[in-house]
C-alpha cells in the first residue's frame, strides 16, 4: 500500500504541480488539489503508463480521490 | 514547414485526402495515408511520396471502428516514433432526396463521416495530450454549412464535423492542440464526378470565382492549419469555396 501511494504521490506532485503535504489519502483531485477534468484524465492515463494497467472509462470516473487511486491500483495489479 | 512533424491523413489514398499527404510530405512531414478499400490507390501515393524523398507509410482500417482505429495509431506512433497531425478527411457520399433515403444510406454516412471524426481524435488525444501539442484538422464542407437538397445524411455528418471541431477546440485548448475544420466548396474530386452535368452547371452558377476548386486549394489551407503559421486560430470552419456560400 504504502509503495504503492508514493508512487501516486509522486506522479500527482509532478503532474500537479502541488505541495507533498497536500497528497493525503483522502485528498479529492478536484476539490483538494485543484485538478480540472482534463487533468484527472491525463492523471489516469499516466497511472495507467506507469502501473502499466488498462483502467476503464467507467472506472475511471469513479477515481475521485488519491486514495481511490490507490486502492485501485492495489485490486487491480 | 512541417519538417520533424509526423502527420496521419484518412481516407488519404485519393482526392482532396491524397493532395494534403503529398503536401505535407513535400513540406518535410512523414506521413501514414490511412485508406479503406482501395489498396493500389493508397500505395500509389506512398510511391509517389516515397520517390520524391518523403517517408510514407499506408494503413487500412475502417475509421467509424474503435479497435481498428486504435491499431492503426498504434502503428503510426511505432513507425514514426509521435504523432503531431491528424487530418480526418475520410468520407462517403450516398446521395437521394430525404423521402427516398434508405435509413442505411443515413447511417452508412453518419458513422464514416461523423462518427469516424470522433473516433480518429478520441484516438490520438493521449498521444497529443502526452506530446503537448498537436494539430486536428476536420474536412468539412461548406453544405455542412449552407445545407443541400439530395444530401441529408452528408449535411448532417459535415455539419456534425463543424460542432465536433468548436467542442474539440474548446476542451483541448489547454493542451496547446489546436483543432480547426476546412469546408471545401465544389471541388474536382472522384466525389463530385459523380454530379450529374445539371447539378454541375447549377453550382457553377452559384460560385462567385465562377471555377471549380482543385483538391490542392484545399491542401494548401491544411497545410496552413497544420503549420507554426496557424499558432493562434482554434474552433474555426474555413471555407474553400470560391466564395460560394458567405
Amino acid at each position: 500500500m504504502s509503495d504503492t501511494f508514493e508512487k501516486v504521490k509522486q506522479i500527482v506532485v509532478d503532474h500537479l504541480d502541488v505541495e507533498e503535504e497536500k497528497v493525503t489519502l483522502e485528498a479529492s483531485f478536484k476539490d483538494d488539489l485543484e485538478a480540472d477534468s482534463l487533468d484527472v484524465v491525463e492523471l489516469v492515463m499516466e497511472l495507467e503508463d506507469e502501473f502499466d494497467l488498462e483502467i476503464a472509462d467507467e472506472d475511471a470516473e469513479k477515481i475521485a480521490t488519491v486514495g481511490d487511486a490507490v486502492n485501485y491500483i492495489e485490486s487491480n495489479r | 514547414m512541417l519538417a520533424g512533424k509526423v502527420a496521419l491523413v484518412t481516407g488519404g489514398s485519393r482526392g482532396i485526402g491524397s493532395a494534403i499527404a503529398k503536401l505535407y510530405a513535400q513540406n518535410g512531414a512523414k506521413v501514414a495515408i490511412n485508406y479503406a478499400g482501395n489498396d493500389e490507390k493508397a500505395q500509389a501515393v506512398v510511391d509517389e511520396i516515397v520517390a520524391n524523398g518523403g517517408e510514407a507509410i499506408k494503413i487500412k482500417a475502417n475509421v467509424s471502428d474503435e479497435t481498428e482505429v486504435k491499431g492503426m495509431i498504434k502503428e503510426v506512433i511505432g513507425t514514426f516514433g509521435q504523432l503531431d497531425i491528424l487530418v480526418n478527411n475520410a468520407g462517403i457520399t450516398r446521395d437521394n432526396l430525404l423521402m427516398r433515403m434508405s435509413e442505411d444510406d443515413f447511417d452508412s454516412v453518419i458513422n464514416t463521416n461523423l462518427k469516424g471524426v470522433f473516433v480518429c481524435t478520441k484516438s490520438v488525444t493521449r498521444q497529443m495530450m502526452k506530446q503537448r501539442s498537436g494539430r486536428i484538422i476536420n474536412v468539412s464542407s461548406v453544405v455542412g454549412i449552407s445545407g443541400n437538397a439530395g444530401q441529408a445524411n452528408y449535411v448532417s455528418a459535415k455539419a456534425g464535423v463543424i460542432g465536433l471541431t468548436k467542442t474539440t477546440a474548446k476542451e483541448l485548448a489547454q493542451r496547446n492542440i489546436l483543432v480547426n475544420a476546412i469546408a471545401p466548396g465544389f471541388i474536382e474530386t472522384d466525389m463530385t464526378d459523380q454530379l450529374t452535368e445539371d447539378q454541375k452547371m447549377q453550382m457553377l452558377g452559384l460560385i462567385p470565382l465562377q471555377k471549380l476548386g482543385q483538391a490542392q486549394d484545399v491542401a494548401n489551407v491544411a497545410l496552413f492549419l497544420a503549420s507554426d503559421q496557424s499558432n493562434y486560430i482554434t474552433g474555426q470552419t474555413i471555407q474553400v469555396d470560391g466564395g460560394m456560400v458567405m
